[in-house]
Formats: structure tokens, C-alpha cells, sequence
């Protein structure tokens, strides 16, 4: 068994398609490995910004060979025929080939073709070229005099070097001896850029990442990943503060860097008047480092991490002094626009809404506001949310959108909107809903509980939908770049977790139609399904006539649920479905429809007439039980049908030859269909 | 590096002496120093010796320093480091070298800064420009942080694939003078190297050319005459361009020439430049927008065909 080594050594690699870049590497050569018939024991691929590593383990030395039966013609066939199969088999004459007997069709010829397995260093050769050639980046680019050449090599920038050894575990390796557009494999590769410029041989998988550690450079980014962490983390707990952890960002540093020191840095405490996510977002987003907190008060320091890809001959000052000196000029910029957006109160801002589009056909963001701004005054009462300060957050919710941070991050988007009507003195229900009024924003945002915040939050996503239904811009498929599904998925969440009584169609003004309605059931099938709860369940319960009350409806599924868990609750389910069975098939064959009360003068036995008064008691129950939206005991009470229907099918015969009575007992049957309706369409209810 | 030469010219604490360091640094390496092209431009790439001569087989090494215009950028000189104006020092070479990025380290070498003391880094950074056609892969190069230089591998420009690829490498200037000079406000850069009375910052040169222009680019500038501007330039281009072409020959044989892709390609500097000023006054809508970038664009890909039709792309 033998393992190969491959290295592909480029100028630096983006940060965020290194990941993907192994991933992809892994998966082509072990494809291939396995389409030419050699299974490997192990695969691993890693990177840095200058390189992405395979090691594949266990490969066989050489191919399985291979026996391969080819059919020919049949014997006395023409000449053509026959020596096109002799081609094709690779055969120089009919003696070669075996006659088999066909006595039905025809005796015909065989070939008997054998391939010899090759040795996997060969076929390495070949396959390893390939990979490169046609290696999936995202984006690609040509370099150097070669790029005048017509098929000249793409890679995601200039490859320099390509490492490729093949050898058992205890012997020298071997060179895979092939070469893309010039670079041949070879097993030489080079060490960090600075630290370790020279150029070294490598053998195996272990000798390679040894003498890589040695040539300062940490191959897996797991492991670089680990060493910032704690480096960090013990950096700031040496000073008594806490590491902000931050996965995206030490993913895409960890990516920047081969061998990773971990510095620390100051600004100006002057700064931490700057709202502590500005600070974040200029520190992260600009400069890519972490920043501190003070873990008793979790307010941010005047510190943070860096992450440098040398060790420098001074221990790192003249870096760290550099990176203050860009931070400081970052946090100035953030300053300047913070300080210039406090100079304007948000409601002056406004105006220059009426110069932008929010979409062609819906009109400007001003009209927008104004359609939120009542739609939320509509929906206070409802939610209990004081009538006057839903209008008022409704009207600034947007205005920070025009703030020079907002422009800056955009993603503190609401958040700067709350900062600033904290200062400029607005009610504090009012700074909050202006905050929260995009809640939630994915499946593990916080829902807006204050009433405001739920009358304000609710009408910013009504009115999204409502607008694009009625522009017929709905989501398909995959598309949906306005986001509707999230905020269908946003409303239903609200409206759930905050147990809010609304119906949908007539209480969010006259834009909620039947086919939005349907959206809204197919976010709560979805979201129900998520935490468990059957779909049909979701379906039987829409499809009733009237239903847009969410909060009812979840009621009513879970109540469903737990009923179609009991042998009462199967049973009766079993019961209905042979009842619309009997009914479906019936009606087929007459052409009719058995609907309608039946005639109690023509029970006959003592069975019709029992479910006929367990259907009325049960209906009854039900529908009183409904009304008081007790689902539960609705369920009960259905429940008591179930000994009638199965007596009913036990003792009646429902197929007689009188026809009169025929039909009444499937319009009794149809009774039982009717009555089940009180609490669910059964008719959607799988199994 | 550095050593050897006397105080005022070096480029920790010399504006010239840096621009200087690295004429001298890009010359050694055999690259003809060109001077700043004549015309008003938004970035060294409108260059001719960049965009033009990045096209076509022909090898090409240069370096120049530019001036570049962004008249949207002006900020009435009261910003530590947003200019109208500025210099860029633009690096071409084709095709790009195997070891460009060695080449570029060691010309940060010789402007004082260390690799061995400082974190220097290349970041991705795709370039692309609308206006030009243009598009290559490449990095922004970061020092202890910043961002000291864009380096670009075009793959495209005007609308044609390079062939060979050129490595760009630009120098944003000032802002590097400001990290060796270690100095925290662009009017603050000492700009002759000078001490005492003999000192010149570059303030005492561009501080009152920022506050008049930052008041032409926003305030002033003659929306009616840039509009008519604009179309005399497209016209002036196209007019150009066709009478430039030149038919030797006929029929499968026929080789079609240009002999005034240079003159025309002024034009477009023109009309991008009077453009961005137009777009600075805030009075083109963000329709408007997209159409006028597109008309320049259409400009550039005739112009960028035209050279491929001369000498100077190679045509044979």
C-alpha cells in the first residue's frame, strides 16, 4: 500500500475559498481514484493561503486486472460486421475469438478481453494533470508569458509548484512524473514567505508537515484556527478582559495567514464613546481583528487582537503600532460619522425618502413608511401596543438607513436607529421597536415581544408581502430576493411566541388575500415541521373553511396530533377513511352524491340509530367544545363516535338491494365525514 | 536601500524622496520611467502606457507616476486623508514576471519598510473597472494593516482578453508617504525632506488647490458646458476612430490598420473624466448613471480594438 502526497503551491489563495478549495481537491483525486478502480484506505486534504495539500492513504500499487466478455456478431454474419468487431475487441483474427452457441438466435462470436491492471503511479500520472486542468475556483485567472497561449492553465492565481509523491510508507517515494503547462510534479516546496523562504525536499505526508512546522508554516487550518483562539483568548485574559469569539472572522483570518501571531493593541478609550457594535463592526470588518470586552460589565475595551502572519525581529511593536495607527484613523472615521449623524434628528431625514425607490411598481420608501406607519396604528389595539408610539417608530424605523454609519455597516441597520432616538429623547418603547422592527431576521434571532415593537415589526413585514402579492412578485423556486419567505416566516413567529389572536384576513387591512393566506400555511407547515409536527396535520386543519387564526390553528394541530396518537383517535380516523371509501365508490357508480341529512324513519337496526345519536352528540360536543377553543375536548368528543362507527360496520350492511334504504345509510355515512369536519378536514390526514 | 542616501532624499522622510526610490527601484529593473500622462485622469490604469499597451503581444515594462483626479472625493481639504487629487505610482509589466510579487516586496524594501519587521500581506481583492472594460484578479497589499497597494493581474481589458497577461502594481502614494513618514494628516507629509524654514509639506503645495477644487467639483463646475463637453468628446472619438481605419489590400488578404488610436483614445480620457465631474456634481440620476458609464465603456472597446489594429498592439 502506498500513499500519495500532493501539494499545489500558488501566490495566496482568497481566505474565503481555501475551505472549499480541499474539500474539492479531496473529492475529485478520490474519484478518480476510485472510477479507475483503486480504493484507498484514508484521504485529507488541507490549506493556506499558499497552498492546498492532499494526502491520500492505503492506494493498491496497482490497478485490479481487469476481464471483459464483448459480444460480436453472429457467425456468417458480413464482413463488414465482423471486422469492425474485430477492431473494436482488438482481436487480428477470428481465431481469437470464441464461438458461443446461441441455438434460438443464432451461434455468435466472443471475445474474451483482458486488461491488465497498470501501476497506480501511472494512472496517478495521468489523472493528477486532469485535476489541475480543470480544477472548479470560483473565479480563475492566466499569468505570465504562457497566457498568450490558447489553453493556457487558470488557477485562482500564479501556480508556482507542484508537489506529487507516491511510495510505501517505508521506502523513498517516488515522483509522479507529469506536468501542467510547464510546472512539472516534483518534490520540492517552500516554507513560509518570510520566516522560511528557501525551498526543501519533502518525502512522505509526515515528513512533510514536520519540515513545513520547521519552515513556519502550520498546514492544517484547523490547527491555526486552535493556536489564535487560545492565543487570544489568553492574551485577553492575561489583562483580566474576555475574547468577543467571533467563528467568521477567525475562519477568514486563520486563512491569511501560515504562521499566526497573536498580538494585542490599544486605542484611544476617548473611542468607547462610539457605540460599542461601531466600534466591532470598524475593528472586524475593516481591519479583520477581534475585539475585548470587559467581562463584569461585557462593555467593550479600549483593546484589540490582531493576528500577524510573522514573528518580527522587535516582537511585533512596529506591527502592532501600525495597526493602532490604522485603527485609530478607522475609529476617527466611525467617530466623525457617528457624531455627524447625532446632528440630525431622524424625522428630518426623512424627506429625502420621497426621492428613493423602494420598487418600481410599489412605489417610494416615503410611500412605504406611510402604508407601515397605519398599518401599525391598525394592528396596536389588537396587540395591545399604544396607538400613538407605533405610529411614531413606525415613521423613524427606516430614517437610520440614511445615517452615515448605517451607509458605512450596513448591517447595523435598526440598531444605529435605536441609538439614535435614545438620543434625540424618544420614548423608550418607541427606540426599541425601531431596533427590533426587522426581528427576527434568520431562526435564531430573538422575536419582538414588547407590544410596539410586535405592532411595528408585524406591519414592516405585512406590508412587504402584501405589496409584492399584489404586484405578483412572489418567491419561486429558489428565488426569492426580497426575502418574503423570512418574513412570512417573521410574522408567523411574532404573531406564535407572543400567543397573538388575529385574523389574518380581515384584521392586517384589506391586502391579506387567499392566496397570501395559503404562503402564510405553507411558513407554518414548514416551521412545524421543523419542530416535529406532521404536515397533514397542517393541511387538515387550512383546509376547514375560515381558518386565520394562527394561534388556533397550532392549537388545533397539536390537539390533532395527540389524538390521532390514541387508539381512540386511529381507530376513528380508520373508521372515516372506510366510510369515504364506501362513499367515494358508491357515488362513482351512481353518478350521485350522498349528502344531505338521512331519513331517522328508515333505520332499521339498532346500530344506524346509535350512530345517528352519537353522530348528533358528538357534532354538538364538538361544536361547543370549538367555540370554547377547547380543542382537546373537541377531540374527546369525536372520540365518542368511535364504538358506533365501529359497530355501525360491524352489524350494517350498507350494500342492500333496497335503494331507499341503501342511501340512507350512506348519507349516514356521509354524516360521520360531516361531523369529523367540526375539528379537521380527515380527508387530508395521512395513513 | 535607504542608507546610502542623503537625508532629503529618503523616503521615510521625503514625499519626493519616496517617488524617487521607487522611479530608481523600477528603472534598475529595466523599466522605462515614464512621466504622468497630459490628460486628467481618474487612476494611473487610463494611463495609454497602461491600458493601451496591456493589450496586444508586445512586451511592455514601465513605471510612472500619475495624477489622479476623483472629484467626488474632495473634501475641502479638511480630511486627514480623502484628496480630489493625489498620485499613484502605477507598476506595468508584460507579461507579468514569475517573480512579480518578489519584485514588489523588495520595492517596499527600498522604501524602508522591512518585511522581516512588518506584516505584510496580500488580501484578495478582484479589480474591476466598468468605465474601461476591464477586469483582473490580484490583491490589495496590506502593511502592519493598511492598505499600501493594489496589485492587479488584468485579464481583460476594453472588452479583449490580455494576451499576455500584464501584472499592475499601484502605490497609493500619499498614503504610503504617511506610514514611513509616520505621520497622522496628508497636509502634514513633509514633501522636500527638508528641516526648519527650508521644509515644504505637502499641505504648503496642495492644501488651498483641495479647498478651490473640492468648491469647483461640488458647487461651481459648468454643468452646461461638461454635458456639451461630454458629447464633443464622444463625437470628437468616434470621429477619430472611424477615420482611422485604413484598408491595405483586398479581399482575404485585406489587413485593416488604425492610425489614430492614440488621439482618439484622448477622447475617451475626456469624456470620463468630464463624467466623474458631471457625477461629483450630483447631477446625473442613478439611471442616468449606469448609461453614461456604459457609453464611455463603448468608447474604451473601440478605442482598445483600434490598438490592436497598430504597431503598438502588435498588429503585423
Amino acid at each position: 500500500m502506498s500513499d500519495l502526497l500532493l501539494e499545489l503551491f500558488s501566490e495566496e489563495i482568497p481566505a474565503r475559498m481555501q475551505a472549499r478549495a480541499a474539500d474539492d481537491l479531496k473529492k475529485l483525486v478520490t474519484g478518480k481514484l476510485v472510477d479507475a478502480g483503486l480504493v484507498y484506505e484514508g484521504a485529507k486534504a488541507f490549506a493556506t493561503p499558499r497552498r492546498l495539500t492532499l494526502i491520500v492513504h492505503g492506494i493498491p500499487a496497482r490497478q485490479p486486472d481487469l476481464k471483459e466478455e464483448k459480444k460480436g456478431p453472429r457467425v456468417g454474419a458480413p464482413d463488414g460486421a465482423i471486422q469492425g468487431f474485430l477492431r473494436s475487441a482488438g482481436l487480428k483474427s477470428l481465431d481469437e475469438a470464441t464461438i458461443q452457441k446461441d441455438p434460438k438466435k443464432g451461434d455468435f462470436y466472443l471475445a474474451l478481453i483482458e486488461k491488465p491492471g497498470r501501476p497506480a503511479i501511472e494512472v496517478l500520472a495521468e489523472m493528477l494533470p486532469v485535476v489541475v486542468r480543470t480544477f472548479p475556483w470560483p473565479k480563475s485567472m492566466r499569468w505570465g508569458e504562457g497566457s498568450a497561449n490558447q489553453g493556457a492553465l487558470n488557477w485562482v492565481r500564479p501556480l508556482h509548484r507542484i508537489v506529487a509523491t507516491f511510495g510505501p510508507e517505508t521506502e523513498e517515494p517516488e515522483v509522479v512524473p507529469f506536468q501542467v503547462d510547464g510546472i512539472a510534479a516534483g518534490d520540492m516546496t517552500e516554507g513560509h514567505r518570510f520566516l522560511a523562504p528557501a525551498a526543501f525536499k519533502v518525502r512522505h505526508f509526515d515528513d512533510y508537515v514536520d519540515k513545513l512546522g520547521k519552515a513556519k508554516v502550520v498546514l492544517d487550518p484547523e490547527r491555526r484556527k486552535e493556536m489564535i483562539l487560545a492565543d487570544a483568548k489568553n492574551l485577553a485574559f492575561a489583562q483580566g478582559y474576555e475574547l468577543v469569539e467571533d467563528q467568521p472572522l477567525l475562519d477568514e483570518v486563520s486563512g491569511l495567514v501560515e504562521w499566526p501571531v497573536v498580538l494585542m493593541g490599544s486605542f484611544d478609550a476617548a473611542f468607547l464613546k462610539i457605540p460599542d457594535e461601531v466600534i466591532q463592526a470598524t475593528i472586524r470588518n475593516n481591519q479583520k481583528c477581534f475585539v475585548l470586552r470587559d467581562p463584569s460589565s461585557a462593555k467593550l475595551v479600549n483593546k484589540f487582537i490582531l493576528v500577524a502572519n510573522v514573528e518580527s525581529s522587535d516582537q511585533g511593536k512596529a506591527i502592532v503600532a501600525g495597526n493602532e495607527r490604522v485603527i485609530r484613523a478607522r475609529l476617527s472615521d466611525a467617530k466623525f460619522f457617528y457624531d455627524t449623524d447625532l446632528k440630525t434628528r431622524l424625522e428630518d431625514r426623512l424627506p429625502k425618502f420621497e426621492n428613493i425607490v423602494f420598487h418600481e411598481k410599489l412605489g417610494t420608501q416615503a410611500e412605504r413608511i406611510a402604508r407601515i406607519e397605519r398599518l401599525a396604528a391598525q394592528i396596536s389595539p389588537l396587540v395591545k401596543s399604544d396607538v400613538a408610539k407605533a405610529e411614531r417608530a413606525a415613521r423613524l424605523a427606516k430614517a437610520d438607513l440614511l445615517t452615515d454609519v448605517v451607509g458605512e455597516f450596513p448591517e447595523l441597520q435598526g440598531l444605529m436607529g435605536r441609538y439614535y432616538a435614545e438620543a434625540q429623547g424618544e420614548d423608550e418603547a418607541v427606540a426599541h421597536a425601531i431596533e427590533d422592527h426587522y426581528k427576527p431576521k434568520g431562526p435564531d434571532d430573538l422575536v419582538p415581544a414588547d407590544p410596539v415593537s410586535i405592532a411595528v415589526a408585524l406591519a414592516d413585514k405585512v406590508d412587504m408581502l402584501v405589496g409584492f402579492w399584489a404586484i405578483d412578485e412572489k418567491p419561486t423556486g429558489s428565488k426569492d430576493p426580497y426575502g418574503l419567505r423570512r418574513a412570512a416566516l417573521g410574522a408567523i413567529r411574532i404573531v406564535l411566541d407572543n400567543g397573538l389572536r388575529l385574523r389574518l384576513l380581515s384584521d392586517l387591512g384589506k391586502g391579506v388575500t387567499v392566496d397570501l393566506l395559503a404562503f402564510f400555511a405553507d411558513r407554518l407547515k414548514v416551521q412545524l415541521r421543523d419542530q416535529g409536527a406532521r404536515h397533514d396535520l397542517v393541511d387538515a386543519v387550512f383546509s376547514l373553511q375560515g381558518q386565520d387564526d394562527l394561534v388556533l390553528i397550532v392549537r388545533r394541530v397539536e390537539a390533532l396530533g395527540k389524538f390521532l396518537d390514541t387508539d381512540d383517535g386511529k381507530n376513528l380516523l380508520a373508521g372515516y377513511k372506510r366510510a369515504v371509501n364506501i362513499i367515494r365508490i358508491e357515488e362513482k357508480k351512481d353518478n350521485t352524491t350522498y349528502t344531505g341529512a338521512p331519513d331517522a324513519k328508515l333505520y332499521q337496526l339498532a346500530e344506524e340509530k346509535a350512530l345517528a345519536a352519537a353522530i348528533g352528540v358528538a357534532k354538538d360536543e364538538a361544536g361547543r367544545a370549538v367555540a370554547k377553543e377547547d380543542f382537546a375536548a373537541a377531540m374527546s368528543a369525536m372520540a365518542k363516535l368511535r364504538p358506533a362507527v365501529d359497530a355501525f360496520f360491524d352489524k350494517v350492511t350498507v350494500n342492500v338491494d333496497d335503494k331507499a334504504l341503501r342511501a340512507n345509510r350512506l348519507k349516514l355515512l356521509n354524516e360521520i365525514r360531516e361531523a369529523t369536519r367540526a375539528v379537521a378536514d380527515f380527508s387530508r390526514i395521512e395513513g | 536601500m535607504a542608507e546610502s542616501l542623503p537625508a532629503h532624499m529618503r523616503p521615510e522622510r521625503s514625499f519626493q524622496g519616496l517617488i524617487l526610490a521607487l522611479q530608481r527601484f523600477w528603472a534598475d529593473y529595466g523599466c522605462v520611467i515614464l512621466q504622468p500622462y497630459d490628460m486628467e485622469v481618474g487612476a494611473g490604469t487610463f494611463h495609454p502606457a497602461t491600458t493601451l499597451r496591456a493589450l496586444g503581444p508586445k512586451p511592455w515594462n514601465a513605471a510612472y507616476v500619475q495624477p489622479s483626479r476623483r472629484p467626488k472625493d474632495g473634501r475641502y481639504g479638511e480630511n486627514p486623508n480623502r484628496l480630489q487629487h493625489y498620485y499613484q505610482f502605477q507598476v506595468i509589466l508584460k507579461p507579468s514576471p514569475p517573480d512579480i510579487q518578489d519584485l514588489y516586496l523588495r520595492s517596499l524594501y527600498a522604501i524602508g519598510i522591512d518585511p522581516k519587521l512588518h506584516d505584510i500581506r496580500f488580501v484578495e481583492d478582484d479589480w474591476e473597472s466598468p468605465t474601461l472594460g476591464a477586469w483582473g484578479l490580484g490583491w490589495e497589499c496590506w502593511c502592519d494593516g493598511m492598505e499600501v497597494s493594489q496589485f492587479t493581474y488584468f485579464q481583460q481589458v476594453a472588452g479583449f482578453e490580455c494576451a499576455p497577461v500584464a501584472g499592475e502594481l499601484t502605490y497609493g502614494l500619499e498614503r504610503l508617504a504617511m506610514y514611513v513618514q509616520g505621520v497622522e494628516r496628508v497636509y502634514d507629509l513633509n514633501f522636500n525632506g527638508r528641516d526648519g524654514n527650508d521644509k515644504v509639506t505637502y499641505g504648503d503645495v496642495f492644501l488651498q488647490a483641495e479647498q478651490e477644487y473640492s468648491r469647483h467639483n461640488f458647487e461651481y463646475a459648468d454643468t452646461d458646458m461638461l454635458f456639451a463637453q461630454f458629447k464633443m468628446a464622444e463625437e470628437a472619438c468616434r470621429k477619430y476612430l472611424a477615420a482611422g481605419w485604413q484598408q491595405n489590400g483586398k479581399g482575404d488578404t485585406a489587413k485593416r490598420r488604425h492610425l489614430m488610436a492614440l488621439p482618439a483614445y484622448d477622447q475617451c480620457i475626456k469624456a470620463s473624466h468630464v463624467f466623474n465631474l458631471l457625477d461629483a456634481r450630483g447631477v446625473i440620476s442613478v439611471t442616468e448613471r449606469q448609461s453614461y458609464i456604459l457609453r464611455v465603456r463603448e468608447l474604451a472597446k473601440a478605442c482598445g480594438e483600434a490598438w490592436l489594429a497598430t504597431d503598438g498592439g502588435g498588429a503585423v
